[in-house]
């Protein structure tokens, strides 16, 4: 009787994918607190540190402190829409491959995170930074930004898959998440330090070895683990 | 395997909360196109025995099959076949009606759907408010979108819990031909009206406290007999 065949893992991972982007275009809440935390941290920043301008370890320390805490914003949100009205059920009702919601869940992140890391390094390096990066540093930064996302991205969306089921998401988001992050973050500092210093330095190809090592692990680990996450 | 004549067959279904158990020894053999239902007081299992057959749950003890699909190897393709109405609408409140019932036709691979879309509005009146918000909908509306999302890839069977709750005897009506006998579909319902589930059941299960009491054709039993389940 059915009229529907099982669709494909990409078409239901472009299905959810679509359905995030229009809910947080239709409702902007994870974006929107996102970025606000992001600008008035490195306004307190700029306020706290009493200087004009930082560079070089520092600097790539504010950098992502601030990312880092509004990433923290993002993937408490992941997946609250799904559990307001059962949205997960329905999900987990269609005869399609659990991952799909995994990739498009993660993929939806890492554009908030983009976004975010976008906007913050501009109001950085108005507000803050000293060295005024160069086109190349750009480009490498964001090459190191985008890395250290994939890996946010695929930890956040792994920890709120559990956090989801639990009544202290918030709580269990961070306890979570902070101790997971640490390696990416450590290679996100660490390869950002020369590019945000004065005289300007190249990308640390070590550090972006890490972060690649990172995402594929972690790329790894959310693939085989994430059935049984969001299962009963 | 089951045979395909069987919508449902529980075979010793055991399902624990913790150290409690939600079911507890469940066998019974639902025929293709008959509609079992449900009672029981609450807590007594029926929404957990619903979710178990939508693949929602796992049994922890004992076997499942929907139309021949043992749930614990064929999950994905008992799902093609199950439309499930609980007591959430499984949309988003910040999506249209249209927008939500499209997002789950992609789900469930529906071609074109668009028109299958359109009818389904029409069929339960909200065709007129497709394009608002789910947010501004009456509990009513949102209870008449959930059948649209139940029934949008035509599931041979049909999980009801409660399914007329929320609707005022007009939309009842309008329904009927989705969820109702009319439909020609399997159909389990978890019920608290002994009298108007007695009326539409070929087979009657009653549970308390997880376990089965009574499970009977329904022609065997008086709307008084399942009303003892509540006492």
């Amino acid at each position: 009787m059915s009229a529907s065949r099982p669709p494909s893992t990409l078409a239901a991972t472009s299905a959810v994918l679509a359905k995030e982007l229009r809910l947080e275009r239709r409702a902007p809440q994870t974006l929107t607190a996102m970025a606000l935390f992001s600008a008035t941290a490195i306004v307190i920043f700029h306020f706290a540190l009493g200087r004009d301008e930082v560079s070089g370890a520092l600097a790539s320390g504010v950098l992502w402190v601030t990312l880092t805490l509004a990433a923290l914003l993002g993937i408490g949100r992941v997946f609250v829409a799904d559990s307001e009205e059962g949205g997960l059920d329905g999900f987990l009702l269609a005869p399609v491959e659990r991952s799909a919601l995994l990739i498009a869940k993660a993929l939806s992140l890492l554009i908030f995170l983009i976004g975010v890391g976008a906007l913050t390094s501009l109001i950085f390096a108005v507000l803050l930074l000293g060295p005024t990066p160069s086109v190349t540093q750009w480009g490498s930064l964001a090459i190191v930004i985008v890395l250290a996302d994939i890996g946010i991205a695929l930890v956040g969306t792994l920890v709120a898959a559990i956090a989801i089921q639990t009544r202290t998401r918030d709580l269990i988001t961070s306890i979570l998440a902070l101790p997971l992050l640490i390696p990416v973050l450590i290679g996100a500092t660490r390869a950002c330090e020369p590019l945000l210093s004065v005289g300007g330095g190249g990308l640390a190809t070590r550090w972006l070895m890490m972060l690649g090592l990172y995402d594929l692990v972690f790329g790894l680990l959310a693939y085989a683990l994430f059935d049984y996450l969001i299962e009963d | 395997m089951a045979s395909t004549d069987q919508a449902v067959v529980c075979e010793g279904l055991v399902r624990r909360y913790g150290e409690r158990r939600a079911l507890d020894g469940i066998d019974l053999t639902l025929k293709r196109g008959q509609t079992l239902v449900v009672f029981g007081p609450n807590g007594a299992g029926k929404t957990t025995l619903l979710r178990v057959i939508a693949t929602l749950l796992r049994a922890n003890e004992g076997s499942v099959s929907v139309l021949g699909n043992d749930l614990r190897k064929n999950g994905r393709e008992a799902r093609s076949e199950i439309g499930f109405l609980g007591h959430s609408s499984l949309c988003y409140a910040d999506l249209t009606a249209r927008e939500n019932l499209t997002y789950h036709a992609r789900l469930h691979g529906i071609a074109d759907p668009d028109e299958r879309i359109e009818r389904l509005l029409i069929e339960t009146g909200l065709e007129s408010r497709g394009d608002e918000r789910v947010a501004g909908y009456s509990r009513g509306m949102v209870q008449r979108l959930a059948i649209c999302r139940a029934v949008l890839h035509e599931p041979e069977l049909l999980l009801l819990d409660e399914p007329r709750s929320n609707l005022d005897p007009a939309a009842i009506d309008q329904v009927e031909a989705l969820i109702g006998a009319a439909s020609g579909r399997s159909r389990v319902i978890a019920s608290h009206d002994p009298a108007g589930g007695l009326e539409e059941a070929d087979l009657v299960l009653g549970l308390r406290a997880g376990s089965p009491v009574m499970l009977a054709p329904a022609g065997e039993l008086t709307a008084e007999q399942i009303g003892e389940l509540y006492r």
